[in-house]
């Protein structure tokens, strides 16, 4: 779990859900919570490094700002869909619930990344976007794979 | 969970009086081992769907059961738009009208065995599995609406499969009041390369052996006898189906909010049956069912091209498609008369039960094919809708074995390399793209399939008819 004195740097972890996966990301400000909660994506996927030759820039809005981390991860899940990539970097920028962001990858290669599974979509099960007493943000929710 | 939380009905039957804003009971059929292994989520699952407007007698939930978004995997609930009935997209889920299919192939395990290994490569090789795999096929926009309307019919007239086939899917292949314009632009791009593709998480292909008859009668009515070899598909709408799903989640929330509906729980998002987006979800997601039954013809397609070029004399004919996340308008009994409902199933399996007016003739006297889909390396099970079943759940039955261990447990007691090992020693050949995802999928990460079909039995819900070991599994 998450240990008290690293709280202020970035980081992220996978937790267990019933059938699925949970993910988490946490930072100094609510863009890196939401920059490592797709990394934590990634690391559902794959263990291997994942090159950022190409970017992506993706939008979204929301009504408040749980919703705008369900969003953002069901924005990636469909670039690397339709795009057939993997991703792993992120750069986020939320003013007033309007989210732009910047995701760098590569095209998958099963060989390579030997993707464990598919995200279908990010749920609101288990969602929850908060900020702790120490200052540091936390977003995290369910992939359904 | 705690048996004594519940009203025990019947030694198979565990009800949830209702209390607070329940409008229905819940009934969960098990036994009392698994009701005792059961997520204490499906106890508040199953609360929170008795609770949504419109809902008729009870909310009902199979032995499989386990937590899921909203509704519970295993979970049965008919809504009456008349009044004020909802249609939820949390209740049909991410992955719409995903399903099994099993094709009989004509050959006993003794024709495959020599070439067992080759038919486990080539199938791998010629079916995409897994994230990053694409189809040859390509859809443009008019290809898609076409495919969005027409289902398995739309793939036979593209050479995709055989006329016949359509007598043993559901809705005979192709669902009507599917609405192309009411999917996203996004939902159909996410599709145009994805036909044919079998996805990942416990999607697979499997060949498989008949090891057990339980019911003579009905082995020889669905042509089950010991030693025959056939081929058992599960997957989906694919990325279709999971945008829809994200797509509607989304809208449904504020949705309900202004038709007054409370949700105890975000995933429950839905609306009023009777409404705009209730009426253009259900255009949507029929269409998504479509792109489910196009895809699942196209895949037993193609194992037909595989089979046919290593056993020249193979000839697979289609036992039954079933869908086992839905909603669907059915006429069923309440307060003695009938009445068309719209019956979500959520992890659970329609199970028509002798007599049926739905099923084909030549399967009428027996009831409809229930396939049940077990785990890598255990049993698969086809069963024989019961007529109980219409009195105690809608017509409905379980869907598969049901996890009983998180992905990452899983992953922490099995190395994937290891359990493809331990498998190949049993002759059961495994092919996927991600090591990873094979110790994820492990048999050990499913419950007991044998309880579980024991329990539907038992129940009355549906009756064994013949189990099913794998020989080859195929996994996305």
């Amino acid at each position: 779990m998450i240990v008290q004195s690293n709280m202020h740097a970035p980081g992220w972890e996978g937790f267990p859900h019933g059938a699925d996966v949970g993910i988490r990301g946490w930072g100094p400000t609510l863009e890196q919570a939401f920059e490592q909660a797709a990394l934590a994506l990634t690391g559902v996927l794959t263990d291997a490094d994942v090159e950022t030759r190409n970017s992506v820039e993706v939008e979204c809005d929301a009504p408040n700002v749980e919703v705008l981390f369900v969003e953002w991860l069901n924005a990636i899940i469909y670039e690397m869909a339709v795009r057939n990539m993997i991703f792993g970097a992120f750069k986020v920028t939320i003013e007033d619930l309007h989210l732009r962001g910047t995701i760098w990858g590569e095209p998958v290669d099963q060989k390579k990344h030997a993707p464990a599974c598919e995200p279908k979509g990010a749920t609101y099960t288990a969602l929850r976007v908060a900020q702790g007493e120490d200052g540091t943000f936390l977003a995290e929710c369910v992939i359904d794979v | 969970m705690d048996p004594s939380r519940f009203t025990r009905i019947d030694p198979m039957a565990w009800q949830i009086e209702p209390t607070g804003a329940m409008r229905v009971p819940g009934v969960i059929y098990a036994d009392e081992g698994l009701i005792r292994d059961m997520d204490e989520k499906v106890y508040e699952q199953t609360v929170n769907v008795a609770t949504l407007p419109g809902i008729i007698k009870a909310v009902y939930v199979m032995p499989d059961a386990h937590w899921g978004y909203g509704f519970p995997i295993g979970g049965v609930a008919a809504f009456d738009a008349d009044e004020g009935g909802v249609i939820s997209a949390g209740g049909v889920g991410f992955d719409v009208s995903c399903g099994v299919r099993t094709m009989l192939t004509s050959l006993s395990v003794s024709d495959i065995k020599p070439l067992q290994k080759d038919l486990a490569d080539s199938l791998y090789q010629q079916i995409p599995a897994g994230l990053g795999s694409r189809g040859s096929i390509i859809l443009d926009p008019l290809e898609m609406d076409s495919m969005l309307t027409g289902g398995a019919r739309w793939a036979i007239e593209r050479g995709w499969g055989e006329t016949r086939d359509l007598d043993r899917i559901e809705e005979q292949g192709k669902m009507a009041g599917a609405d192309p314009s009411c999917v996203s632009d996004r939902a159909k791009e996410r599709q145009r390369r994805e036909m044919g593709t079998l996805g990942s998480g416990n999607h697979y292909l499997e060949v498989q052996a008949v090891s057990e008859i339980f019911d003579q009668e009905a082995a020889d009515a669905y042509a089950l006898k010991p030693n025959d070899v056939v081929v058992t598909i599960h997957c989906g709408s694919r990325g279709l189906g999971h945008q829809i799903g994200t797509e509607f989640l989304r809208e449904m929330l504020p949705a309900a909010a202004a038709a007054g509906i409370t949700l105890p729980d975000r995933e429950l998002a839905c609306a009023p049956i009777k409404s705009e987006i209730g009426q253009r979800y259900l255009g949507a997601m029929r269409a998504a069912v479509n792109c489910a039954l196009a895809n699942r013809e196209i895949i037993g397609h193609y194992a037909r091209q595989v089979f046919g070029h290593l056993f020249p004399k193979a000839e697979l004919t289609l036992l039954f498609d079933v869908s086992h996340n839905t909603c669907k308008v059915e006429t069923h009994q309440t307060d003695g008369a009938s009445k068309p409902m719209y019956v979500h199933r959520k992890g659970a399996t329609r199970a028509f039960g002798p007599d049926h007016p739905d099923l084909p003739t030549d399967l009428r006297k027996i009831g409809q094919p229930v396939i049940i889909g077990g785990s890598m390396g255990t049993s698969s099970y086809v069963l024989a809708g019961a007529a109980s079943s219409e009195e105690l759940s809608f017509a409905s039955a379980c869907h598969g074995a049901g996890r009983a261990m998180s992905r990452h447990a899983a992953q922490r007691a099995w190395r994937g390399r290891q359990i493809i090992d331990d498998l190949e020693e049993k002759g059961i050949l495994i092919r996927s793209p991600s090591v990873r995802g094979v110790a994820e999928e492990a048999p050990g990460a499913y419950k007991d399939v044998g309880a579980v079909v024991m329990a539907a039995e038992e129940a009355g819900l549906a009756r064994r008819v013949a189990r099913l070991r794998p020989l080859v599994c195929v996994k996305g």
